[in-house]
C-alpha cells in the first residue's frame, strides 16, 4: 500500500509525457488503439488510487469507523498515508468526478444532436452536399452517419482528390472514431493530465483516416494533395478563425506524413506501453488488497477490544458474543484453526 | 485490407459499395460547372466503372429527387437538385455558428491553418524538391 497505491499515478504521469510523442511515430491505427487503451486503464488506475488514498482518510473519521466497526487507533497505527495526502486525493477525486459528469452530459448532448442532424439531412444517401461556397467537409456520427461536404469544397478538388476526401470521412464513420474521441474527452475531463494524450489521439484518428483513404484511392500522394488543397482553400475564404489556429499545425504534419514513406509497424513501444499498463493494474490491485487487509485488521482489533470489554462484567456469557460482526469473525477464526 | 476496385467493377456491387458509388457520383456532379451526361460522369470517376453502373446510379439518384435532368441527344444530362441543398446549407451554417462547442463531434477533413502552416503547405505541395522540404519528402513511386 505504501508504494503500490502511487504506482498507477506514476504510470499515468509517465505515459502522459511519453505516449503522445511515441504515438506520432507509430502507424496511426495501432497508435489510436494504444492511446485508447492507455486512456481507459490509466483513468481507472488514477481514480482507483485517489479513491484508496482518500478512503484511508475518511475511514479515520469516528462516525465512519463506528459504522464500519473498525478501530480508529488500529487504523492510524497501520495507516501509511498522511492525512493531507488523503484530503488532497479526495479533492482531486471530487473535482474529477464533477468534470467527468459535466463532460459526459455535454458529449452525450452533442452526439444526440449529431444523430438528429443525420436524420434531418435531406435524402437517405451517405453524402449530403451543402450548397455553400465556403469549403468545408466533415463526418457527422449517427446511425448511420453522414458525410457533409459543401459544394465549394467539391469544386476546389480534382477527381481523385474528391474520392480521397470521401474515403477519409468514410473511414471516420466506419471506424467509429467518435467513440475514441468520446473516450479521450471523458478521460481528460476526469484527469486533466491526459489532455496531451487526447490531442495526440485526435491527430492519430486523422492520420488513420488519411491512411485508409490512401489505401482506397491507391495513392498516398493524392490524399496529401487533397488535404493540402482543402486546407488552403478553407483558410483563404474563412481567414482562419483564431480558435482553430491552435490545432492548425496538424495539417502540414499530415501532408508530410503522407508524402513520406508509410510508418513501419513497431512492436517495441506497444509492448512497453502494455507493460506499464499491466504495472498500473497490478499496483492498483495490490493497493486495494492491502487496504482491505488493513481494514480487516482494524475490525479485528475493534472486535478484540469489545470482547475483552464485555467479558469482564459477564464471565458466564461464553458463546454469547456481543457483536454479530465479532461472532462471524470468531467463527471464521475457529474454522481457520481447524483447517 | 480489401480490394475495393474488385467489388466496384463487378456488375452487382454490394449495398455498402452502392451507397459509396452514389456518393461519388453525386460529388462528381456537384463539382462540375454544368449538367453532365452519364459518359461525362464516368470520365470524372476514377476507378474504371462500367457505363451501365453509372447509368443505374444516376437514375436511382434521380428517382430519389437528388438530381434534375434534361434531354441531351439520345440520353440525359444530370445536375444536382439545388433547393434542398441550399436549405441544408442555411441550417448547417446556423448550427455551426450557434455553438462552436459542437465542433467536438464533427470529424472535420481539415483544421485551420496558421500563416506559417500555409507557407509550409505550399512548399510541401508544390516544391517537392524545395530546399527546406527535401529531407522529408519521398516520392513514393
Amino acid at each position: 500500500m505504501l508504494i503500490s497505491v502511487y504506482v498507477p499515478l506514476a504510470v499515468t504521469a509517465v505515459l502522459t509525457v511519453l505516449a503522445p510523442r511515441v504515438a506520432r511515430r507509430l502507424a496511426p491505427r495501432p497508435a489510436a488503439w494504444a492511446l485508447a487503451c492507455i486512456a481507459l486503464v490509466t483513468t481507472v488506475g488514477w481514480a482507483g488510487s485517489l479513491a484508496l488514498l482518500a478512503f484511508t482518510g475518511i475511514a479515520q473519521i469516528p462516525q465512519v469507523a463506528a459504522e464500519g466497526r473498525w478501530s480508529v487507533p488500529a487504523l492510524q497505527a497501520e495507516d501509511p498515508v498522511y492525512l493531507t495526502v488523503a484530503v488532497i486525493s479526495a479533492l482531486f477525486l471530487v473535482a474529477g468526478a464533477v468534470g467527468l459528469f459535466l463532460a459526459a452530459v455535454r458529449q452525450a448532448r452533442h452526439l444526440l444532436w449529431a444523430r438528429r442532424e443525420c436524420a434531418r439531412m435531406p435524402g437517405d444517401s451517405e453524402l449530403a452536399v451543402v450548397d455553400d461556397d465556403t469549403p468545408q467537409a466533415f463526418a457527422l456520427p449517427g446511425a448511420p452517419g453522414r458525410i457533409v461536404v459543401s459544394s465549394g469544397m467539391l469544386r476546389c478538388l480534382g477527381d481523385e482528390e474528391r474520392e480521397a476526401l470521401l474515403a477519409h470521412e468514410r473511414a471516420h464513420l466506419r471506424g467509429r472514431h467518435h467513440v475514441f474521441q468520446t473516450l479521450w474527452r471523458l478521460a481528460a475531463a476526469l484527469n486533466p493530465l491526459l489532455r496531451p494524450l487526447a490531442d495526440a489521439g485526435g491527430f492519430a484518428l486523422e492520420r488513420w483516416a488519411d491512411e485508409e483513404a490512401a489505401a482506397r484511392v491507391g495513392s498516398r500522394r493524392v490524399v496529401a494533395r487533397a488535404v493540402g488543397r482543402a486546407a488552403l482553400a478553407s483558410s483563404f475564404r474563412a481567414s482562419s478563425p483564431p480558435a482553430l489556429a491552435v490545432t492548425g499545425g496538424a495539417v502540414p504534419q499530415r501532408v508530410r506524413a503522407l508524402l513520406a514513406p508509410p510508418p513501419p509497424r513497431r512492436t517495441f513501444p506497444i509492448a512497453g506501453g502494455a507493460l506499464l499498463l499491466t504495472l498500473c493494474c497490478a499496483g492498483l490491485v495490490n493497493a486495494a488488497s492491502d487496504s482491505d487487509k488493513m481494514l480487516d485488521d482494524a475490525q479485528r482489533a475493534q472486535c478484540a477490544a469489545s470482547i475483552t470489554h464485555t467479558r469482564t462484567p459477564r464471565p458466564e456469557g461464553f458463546g454469547h458474543e456481543p457483536d454479530v460482526c465479532c461472532e462471524h469473525r470468531m467463527r471464521a477464526e475457529r474454522a481457520e484453526h481447524l483447517a | 485490407m480489401h480490394h475495393p476496385r474488385d467489388d466496384e467493377a463487378g456488375g452487382t456491387p454490394g449495398r455498402r459499395a452502392r451507397g459509396e458509388l452514389e456518393s461519388n457520383v453525386l460529388a462528381a456532379l456537384w463539382s462540375a460547372d454544368g449538367p453532365l451526361t452519364a459518359r461525362q460522369v464516368l470520365e470524372r470517376l476514377p476507378g474504371g466503372l462500367a457505363y451501365t453502373t453509372v447509368l443505374t446510379i444516376l437514375s436511382r439518384l434521380y428517382d430519389k429527387g437528388m438530381l434534375v435532368r434534361h434531354r441531351e441527344g439520345r440520353g440525359y444530362a444530370y445536375e444536382p437538385a439545388r433547393d434542398e441543398a441550399s436549405h441544408t446549407a442555411q441550417r448547417m451554417k446556423s448550427l455551426l455558428e450557434g455553438g462552436s462547442d459542437r465542433e467536438a463531434v464533427l470529424a472535420r477533413f481539415v483544421s485551420g491553418l496558421s500563416e506559417a502552416d500555409e507557407q509550409l503547405l505550399h512548399q510541401l505541395l508544390s516544391g517537392h524538391d524545395g530546399p527546406h522540404s527535401a529531407g522529408h519528402v519521398d516520392d513514393g513511386k
